[in-house]
């Protein structure tokens, strides 16, 4: 096996895969963040009596899960822009992906953690003069948003590593940066390799992070 | 203080409340007993519209419930209630739990809600645990904190479904004595129970509910020793 890889001229890629690992991070943060506001929002929407709101978070919910993510990346990239006539990035078109692809997945997770919380809760805050609202973001939401961390760790976690699809939409991130340089120095077990040990080292790093954030929120 | 005219109650097909009438006085205490699936925590549970009416009309403290106009979170404040599985809120402590609604409602300063909150729970006996959390507490303690948190609003009436029947046989006193003390302050209450003893001793009236429907209401001795209608008869021979 000497001398059959050369694992340390991977040194010299570092500076490219760590743009690369930037772009991963941008897509996955904002993407993540929007995702998560849509996630919100479109869950509550399936959990509200209003028809319409609940038909529309359907609708988006439905169709998100229901088409695989490349297939979404390369319609909202190359195929938006024949309908609408404008042209987004790469890179934008690699946020509004993820987010709205987690969004659609967030969104059943906020559902499943709202309605998990016992109707009691509801009509406890309901009867001492509380209004929907106030009970949803007093009582309900503290406790759903609980439940909610360790599917939302997986889905993030899931989202971190779609992003590695994006690269068939040219977006810098890091897959791309590695197909590129293994396609012009032959050097793939090496560089795929070192791109895998990235990928977990973000998402190790994020495990372990909602698992902090989880225990603080542990109730005694 | 409370009218129920008529009242009706449908989940679906299933007439669960089939025209109920009856009028609570300001500072009465009416216990309503009833086998399980007679209506009694429907009934109840009406009185503050946590359920939605079919028919009928429900006025408590001048204000119809069934009126569209009506401000229901506005009434809510004037009627505490306590459940069978207390209720409280898990991710909040004891006192939380007391002055969140006081402060979110009733715009009471951090300082005066938290006033009101020790003041309750001195009342119900649990000061000390204040900063606990529910799930430290034993069912009788955190029935008490609920009737405490129920209180902080100032209501103008209380109603009880079932509070006692979750609870540990040792752990049911502790609670009626909480109760049978406001009770004797002048509360007026609307009791859902199978406390017999209680219904007997701090009740004003007892209705006997069966089927949707009141069957036989009166004074609690009467009720008990003499009861007219057979459907009472046999509810009370079952359960003595």
């Amino acid at each position: 096996m000497e001398g059959r890889f050369n694992w340390a001229g991977v040194i010299d890629f570092l500076p490219q895969l760590g743009t690369g690992l930037y772009y991963t991070l941008l897509i996955s943060i904002v993407g993540l963040l929007i995702g998560f506001i849509l996630g919100g929002i479109f869950g509550l929407g399936r959990v509200s009596k209003n028809k319409i709101v609940y038909g529309l978070a359907s609708v988006y919910i439905e169709v998100i899960r229901g088409t695989p993510v490349l297939v979404q990346a390369i319609w909202i990239f190359f195929a938006l822009p024949l309908i609408t006539g404008y042209n987004m990035d790469s890179v934008t078109s690699g946020i509004v992906v993820i987010a709205l692809n987690s969004g659609a997945y967030i969104a059943e997770i906020v559902r499943g953690s709202v309605q998990s919380i016992e109707k009691g809760q509801m009509e406890a805050g309901r009867s001492l003069g509380l209004n929907h609202l106030q009970t949803m973001r007093h009582i309900i939401w503290p406790q759903a948003f609980k439940r909610m961390i360790p599917p939302l760790g997986n889905q993030f976690i899931i989202s971190i590593k779609d992003t590695s699809l994006l690269s068939v939409i040219l977006v810098p991130e890091l897959m791309f940066q590695g197909r590129l340089i293994a396609s012009n120095y032959f050097n793939a077990v090496e560089i795929y390799t070192t791109v895998a040990v990235f990928y977990l080292a973000i998402t190790l790093t994020l495990s372990f992070v909602l698992r902090i954030i989880e225990r603080r929120l542990d109730i005694k | 203080m409370i009218k129920v005219k008529d009242l009706h109650k449908n989940f679906g097909e299933n007439e669960v409340l089939k025209g109920i009438d009856c009028h609570i006085q300001p500072s009465e205490v009416v216990c309503v007993i009833g086998p399980s699936g007679s209506g009694k925590s429907t009934f109840l549970r009406c009185l503050n519209m946590l359920e939605t009416i079919t028919s009928g009309d429900v006025v408590v403290d001048g204000q119809n419930l069934t009126d569209s106009q009506t401000d229901i979170n506005s009434v809510r404040t004037e009627i505490g209630m306590v459940f069978q599985q207390f209720n409280l809120f898990p991710h909040k402590n004891v006192i939380e739990n007391i002055m969140l609604a006081p402060k979110k409602v009733r715009k009471l300063t951090d300082q005066a809600a938290r006033d009101r909150a020790m003041k309750l729970l001195e009342k119900v006996g649990l000061s000390e645990k204040a900063e606990q959390y529910p799930g430290q507490l034993s069912g009788g303690q955190q029935q008490r904190v609920a009737i405490a948190r129920a209180l902080a609003m100032e209501p103008k009436m209380m109603l009880f479904d079932e509070p006692t029947s979750a609870l540990d046989p040792e752990l049911v006193g502790e609670v009626l004595e909480v109760m049978k003390q406001l009770a004797h302050e002048g509360m007026t209450m609307v009791v859902v129970t199978h406390e017999m003893g209680f219904a007997r001793e701090v009740g004003d009236r007892v209705l006997f509910m069966d089927n949707g429907l009141i069957v036989e209401e009166g004074n609690p001795d009467q009720l008990f020793n003499n009861p007219q209608s057979e459907r009472t008869k046999g509810f009370l021979n079952k359960i003595l």
